[in-house]
């Protein structure tokens, strides 16, 4: 039995050999078959580095949790010069961080994407899509200091607070640096309404602005939540920009007036401190069990996002 | 009467919030722009840097972001090529053809600060490669191949079918089809995809950081086992590590990096529709 799964999974891997007289291989030399293999075998090297990526994750972080009692590990202080590896305000300040993001990201994004495919005009088309590509080609480090030090001296002067590295100034570039992956996969949602939707709407007498909010909207609105999962998904692995603007400290963001506060994230927090770590230490290990957190957030949102791709492929789409 | 009215002010916050998105974009542009173009000179970018890197230029650092773009670009191409043709010329609609779809989707998403913390289990301390171009190189690589994989596929996707079935027709086997039609036509989509993905490696800070990048080297790296000093993370120790850096030298190295990494996005949309509009099909 597992030899024909074997034989058949080799067969997916390889191809057939040349020369077995099947009519897939008529014609083919053995120069083809050998470059066939190479390409298989480079098209199923992602998943091996999927797996790769996982592997060595598990390999350095897991040790932190025989290492590190749970109590501290899900503590609330982390203060790695004193043994205190509480992860929990900086799992807390990546999803304030990412919620604050996405709580300013979502309606721009979405109203943006619907006048994009909607409502504007060919002109302003052609010049809001190159210009959103260009926001997600600014390099994260770009933004971070441009945040530093325009944004975060505004804010400071215009709340009054005694610094403007916090949780809210990472919002803000968070919320930019999602915006070109929620508009897009909005403007495919929105795209792949029947036209039909939007005739039948307007033919009852609707008017435009009925027939977006009414019917193409709550019609692409599966593709909407999939957007806006793919910014999170953004939000919370982005790095460089969120550790220049955030201020960095470590402090657990209970309440609403935290925004205004210093935060750190997961992401900043490795990015600081795996520079000065001496291999192997249980700082070290424990930096690595935050990668394996961030791996799985991650990883789960894709997941549901690549699964409602799929389905759409199968059932054809809404088209 | 009073619908359209309603439509009429829900158009204006519509185009205003699409202002909202677009306008900060050309001020980032603008700002850095306007305060980088005081510290360009010929001697900024062709000059090592010294006195702590608050005088001189930034030579080095744009020398070894040019070095980790080429030589990802090396190592990315071949893999996300080959890759690419099989998916879209290959693989039928089978479980691992769907596994591998799932896996590109997911290296897109993994965080780049991950990225870095695999480049430095593996290829640094596995692999006993050090701190070093190799290094990082080979995880830029992986990081940019979902990018290359998923644009160039769109391009094998858009040649018509018909294509392949004539040169099947003629004799042709899959892989002539592929070598002689299927390829050529889309090598402009494919270019696109693979600068998209490079530019994408040159901007980003956080996988080099554990990888290759260094705070400060006196002299250019000589082999592939050298560190290498980086435009972004050079960005980044400068505003945030070197105490009294002078502000005209950071904008300065914030405009370069924005002028590689753009005129790089530029240089692919381009393509792009030069070659949509060109297209017989």
């Amino acid at each position: 039995m597992w030899q024909n799964w074997a034989l058949s999974l080799y067969n997916k891997i390889f191809g057939k050999f040349p020369g077995t007289g099947s009519s897939e291989t008529a014609g083919k030399s053995w120069a083809e078959f050998f470059i066939e293999s190479v390409i298989r075998v480079f098209g199923f090297s992602t998943i091996g580095f999927v797996l790769l990526i996982f592997l060595f994750l598990l390999k350095e972080g897991l040790p932190a949790l025989w290492e590190v009692a749970p109590g501290n590990l899900f503590g609330t202080r982390w203060y790695p010069t004193f043994n205190m590896f509480g992860t929990l305000p900086l799992i807390l300040g990546s999803a304030y961080v990412t919620i604050a993001a996405i709580v300013i990201a979502l309606p721009l994004g979405v109203t943006t994407a619907v006048f994009v495919r909607e409502v504007a005009p060919q002109w302003a088309r052609e010049i809001l899509k190159p210009l959103i590509e260009v926001l997600a080609g600014i390099p994260s480090v770009v933004l971070g200091f441009f945040g530093m030090h325009v944004i975060a001296p505004m804010l400071r002067s215009a709340l009054g607070v005694p610094t403007g590295l916090s949780a809210f100034t990472g919002a803000v570039i968070l919320a930019y640096m999602s915006l070109p992956t929620i508009i897009s996969v909005a403007e495919d949602a929105l795209d792949s309404v029947p036209k039909s939707y939007r005739d039948a709407a307007l033919a009852m007498g609707a008017t435009r602005w009925q027939t977006i909010w009414r019917v193409t909207v709550p019609a692409a609105r599966s593709g909407v939540a999939m957007a806006v999962m793919l910014g999170m998904g953004r939000a919370i692995g982005e790095t460089m920009a969120v550790m220049m603007v955030t201020g960095n400290a470590a402090r657990m963001p209970l309440s609403a007036g935290s925004l205004f506060m210093p935060v750190r994230t997961m992401t900043a927090t490795v990015a600081a401190e795996m520079g000065e770590v001496a291999n192997g230490s249980v700082h070290y290990h424990t930096l690595f069990g935050i990668g394996i957190i961030l791996f799985i957030l991650t990883f789960m949102i894709n997941i549901l996002a690549a699964s409602a791709i799929f389905k759409k492929q199968r059932k054809g789409g809404l088209r | 009467m009073d619908r359209y009215r309603t439509q009429q002010i829900g158009f204006a916050v519509m185009s205003l919030s699409a202002i909202v998105v677009v306008a900060p974009i050309m001020i980032v542009i603008g700002i850095v722009l306007v305060e980088g173009a005081r510290a360009i000179s010929w001697g900024f970018i062709f000059s090592m840097p010294y006195e702590g890197m608050k005088e001189g230029g930034i030579f080095p650092a744009i020398v070894g972001t040019l070095i980790l773009t080429v030589g990802t670009a090396v190592a990315a191409i071949p893999v996300g090529v080959a890759g690419t043709v099989y998916l879209a010329e290959y693989a039928g609609d089978t479980w691992i053809t769907r596994a591998i779809r799932l896996a590109i989707v997911n290296l897109a998403g993994i965080p780049s600060i991950v990225y870095g913390l695999f480049g430095l289990g593996m290829f640094v301390l596995f692999l006993h490669m050090g701190t070093s171009i190799l290094a990082g190189v080979l995880t830029l690589a992986i990081m940019t191949l979902p990018v290359i994989m998923s644009t160039s596929e769109e391009a094998l996707r858009a040649v018509p079918m018909e294509f392949r079935t004539v040169s099947a027709s003629l004799g042709g086997t899959r892989w002539q089809a592929v070598r002689y039609i299927v390829l050529p036509q889309a090598l402009p989509g494919i270019i696109t995809g693979i600068i998209l993905g490079i530019l994408r490696a040159a901007g980003e800070t956080a996988p080099i950081l554990f990888t290759v990048a260094a705070f400060y080297l006196p002299r250019l790296p000589q082999t592939p086992f050298d560190q290498v000093m980086a435009l972004p993370y050079h960005l980044y120790v400068i505003s945030t590590q070197v105490p009294a850096m002078p502000i005209r030298v950071q904008y300065g190295t914030a405009l370069v990096l924005l002028f590689i990494v753009l005129s790089m996005n530029v240089a692919a949309t381009a393509l792009r529709s030069y070659f949509r509009r060109r297209r017989q099909w």
